[in-house]
């Protein structure tokens, strides 16, 4: 007998969206609105009559959110898989987990599975502690005695003890994941299928988690799926991983190999210029347009330098005819790893921009001392108009730090781990002269 | 073979149906178990009265119907029955069945975070909803007791078949409400069309008053409406002799229920597979 646990062959998977159509005048005749509605109307009664799907806006478009997908994973292996948002690793765990069923080809596996999509999933705000883990592990497919056997040591996982007994409407956010995740982590299922679920609560009780994943996978022989986007968590708990593009698996090899893969994968998106990005969201009053780096002089550069002025400088659209008030624009900034490092808001400053006039107009964001390491960083668009997503683009694009003199003695820091440089000095002085000083300037 | 747990494949492919989804369905019983019960757990929370809120409602309103029917309209009861009592036995039924049917037919829809993140036979859902209903339902027989104590009215044998109405209730809800739940996943205009159907149901099923007033002619018709025969086996079983029972209209009430269990399960199981993506 063959050892695989799990045999995907040509998985797929089409999904209908809807638009609005492409022209979006801000002022429209109401003849214009009855005509589209009605023309909205009628499609939507022959679809009902067909006993087809309702879909919202005007125009129809198929999405293949997974296409031929295969893969084999070997009994007890953690696979990890990776790729950028919207990439497909959520669509493939959903059918996996029988939740949605494929388009086209087919999956197998071997063994009891169970699936992790969400923490907490069922969880009521109003049922005590000690109920919601019952109903929880009923709702992942836990027998009752088997919670009952397990209750003291998922309640002793969870630090709940206290508690037990209150409404989890009243627990901290904190509780609350470590209760959910901790019956989670106690079904013993042949197959474990689990999304990215780590992203929440804090780094000690993750840590705590990817250790009972770990120990899961290795003493009991139990195959993983996971997925996430934490790099570091993927490279350390499986050996091997799958990458996903665009619904398509693009690689299936080495971990470390495949997340470097990723990684350029995430490079190369956000390489490209921004108004022809359609991966956005938003209301589109305005469009970040595109995007370049300026030095210290105002003149563009291709990399940052540490320790000197940098200035993102955006070109942005104002696609209403007026002029507009109450915008936000805030850039997260992550890492190499995908870790978020930094984030340039102007809500944060209590900056609140005005008076961009109709057409495009330039956003400066200045760092006056670039404090990042050296290494490879990637940025995300947010930004609001009066507190509504006006554009709001992942990965948008990416700059390079390169090393520079922060400090002024032409010395950064050797170790790799570090992710900011901070200014900082050392004081030396005599115990109490500090008092001393004081009371000297108070007799002047 | 060298495997020491000897497990059974599981095929995911697109129109693949489950070969054993009925027996799926009989080992997830303890997830309707608990389902069931978290919606009778969490219905009273801070609430000052909590659960007399199942006894006081139904009370009120066999009141209520007893005043206006009874008294105002003077319609006549079964023989020598109590009006109240009469209301009060075909009240049963129909509380059941509104809150059945409308629970479940929501029950989809309130259940989406479960739906899409979790796979279980989704027809338990539904059935929970029910069972929630059936709870009430034995609640309320509290009352009926209650009532029959207060006009010292002796029911007679026939109140043995009573779990036979009390199954085709269950049935009948249940039916319905699997259709129109389906059918609410895709289209959320059935959300508005529950409460319409309920509201007119309570005048066109004999709830207030006592199908022995609708003339012979137009009986068998009337029995179109599967109530009719719940309600009226109701009121036969708990009320003796002093209710006929119409048969032929028992009969078709029946046939219409069996209907809508077939046409409801069948839509349901057609559309099961795509709930995660509709709802």
């Amino acid at each position: 007998m063959s050892d695989i646990a799990i045999a995907v062959e040509n998985l797929s998977k089409r999904y209908l969206v809807g638009h609005q159509s492409a022209k979006r005048e801000r002022y429209t005749a109401l003849r214009d609105v009855i005509g589209r509605e009605a023309r909205n109307f009628v499609r939507k009664t022959v679809d009902v009559v067909r006993g087809r799907q309702i879909i919202q806006g005007d125009e129809v478009e198929e999405f293949w959110a997974l296409k031929d997908v295969s893969f084999e994973v070997r009994q007890g292996e953690v696979l990890g898989i990776i790729g950028r948002n919207g990439a497909g690793k959520s669509t493939l765990l959903k059918i996996l987990s029988r939740i949605t069923e494929p388009d086209q080809g087919r999956a197998i596996l071997r063994g009891r599975v169970a699936s992790l999509l969400e923490v907490g999933t069922g969880f009521h705000p109003e049922l005590t502690g000690r109920e919601n883990i019952y109903l929880n592990g009923a709702i992942l497919g836990m027998k009752r005695v088997e919670i009952k056997q397990k209750f003291d040591e998922i309640v002793a996982f969870a630090e709940v003890e206290r508690f037990l007994d209150t409404p989890v409407k009243r627990y901290s956010s904190g509780m609350y994941v470590r209760l959910a995740f901790s019956v989670a982590a106690h079904l013993e299922p042949e197959i474990l299928v689990v999304d990215e679920v780590l992203a929440v609560g804090d780094i000690d009780f993750q840590k705590k988690c990817l250790g009972k994943m770990e120990d899961v996978a290795s003493k009991h022989g139990r195959t993983i799926l996971f997925v996430s986007h934490n790099m570091a968590a993927i490279e350390s708990m499986c050996r091997s991983a799958l990458l996903l593009d665009a619904g398509r698996c693009v690689a299936h090899r080495d971990t470390s190999l495949v997340v470097q893969e990723y990684l350029r994968n995430v490079g190369r998106v956000s390489a490209t210029p921004l108004d022809v990005r359609i991966d956005r969201e938003g209301s589109g009053d305005i469009r970040f347009v595109s995007m370049s780096l300026e030095g210290s002089r105002g003149s563009e550069v291709g990399a940052f330098r540490c320790g000197a002025e940098a200035t993102i400088h955006f070109v942005v659209e104002n696609r209403t005819d007026r002029e507009l008030r109450g915008f936000r624009a805030a850039i997260l900034v992550e890492n190499a790893m995908a870790q978020p490092v930094a984030v340039l808001d102007s809500w944060l400053l209590g900056h609140e921009i005005s008076g961009l006039p109709p057409g495009r107009a330039s956003l400066r964001v200045v760092i006056p001392k670039m404090a990042l390491m050296p290494g490879r960083y990637q940025i995300w668009i947010y930004s609001t108009v009066n507190g509504v997503i006006a554009d709001w683009i992942k990965n948008a694009g990416i700059f390079n730090v390169e090393s520079g003199d922060y400090y002024g003695t032409g010395r950064l820091p050797s170790h790799s781990e570090v992710m900011v440089l901070l200014d900082h000095r050392f004081v030396v002085s005599e115990e109490n002269s500090a008092e001393r000083e004081r009371s000297a300037q108070n007799n002047l | 073979m060298s495997d020491t747990n000897v497990t059974q494949d599981l095929i995911i492919e697109r129109g693949r149906t489950e070969r054993h989804y009925w027996r799926d369905l009989w080992h997830y019983r303890e997830l309707l178990q608990v389902l069931a019960w978290r919606d009778i757990a969490v219905r009273y929370k801070q609430t000052v009265i909590g659960a007399a809120w199942a006894l006081i409602r139904p009370f009120l309103t066999m009141v209520v119907f007893t005043i206006v029917f009874g008294k105002l309209a003077k319609l006549p009861s079964d023989g020598t029955a109590p009006y109240a009592l009469m209301v009060f036995a075909g009240m049963l039924p129909w509380s059941f069945f509104s809150s059945a049917l409308a629970d479940a037919a929501n029950s989809l829809i309130g259940n989406a975070n479960l739906i899409s993140k979790v796979y279980f036979p989704r027809l338990i859902v539904p059935i929970a909803a029910v069972m929630v209903a059936l709870v009430d339902l034995l609640i309320s027989f509290a009352i009926l007791i209650a009532l029959m104590l207060w006009y010292r009215f002796m029911p007679g044998w026939q109140i043995l078949l009573l779990p036979i109405f009390v199954a085709i209730a269950f049935m009948v809800s249940l039916g319905m409400g699997v259709w129109i739940a389906t059918l609410n996943v895709k289209y959320r205009d059935f959300r508005y069309v529950i409460p319409f159907i309920v509201q007119l149901g309570l005048y066109v099923s004999p709830v207030g008053f006592s199908s022995s007033i609708i003339l012979d002619q137009w009986r068998l018709l009337y029995s179109m409406n599967p109530l009719v025969g719940v309600i009226d086996g109701f009121r036969w079983c708990l009320l003796g002799g002093e209710s006929q029972l119409y048969l032929p209209g028992l009969w078709l009430s029946i046939g219409v229920t069996a209907f809508f269990m077939w046409l409801g399960v069948r839509q349901f199981r057609k559309m099961e597979r795509s709930f995660a993506d509709l709802i």
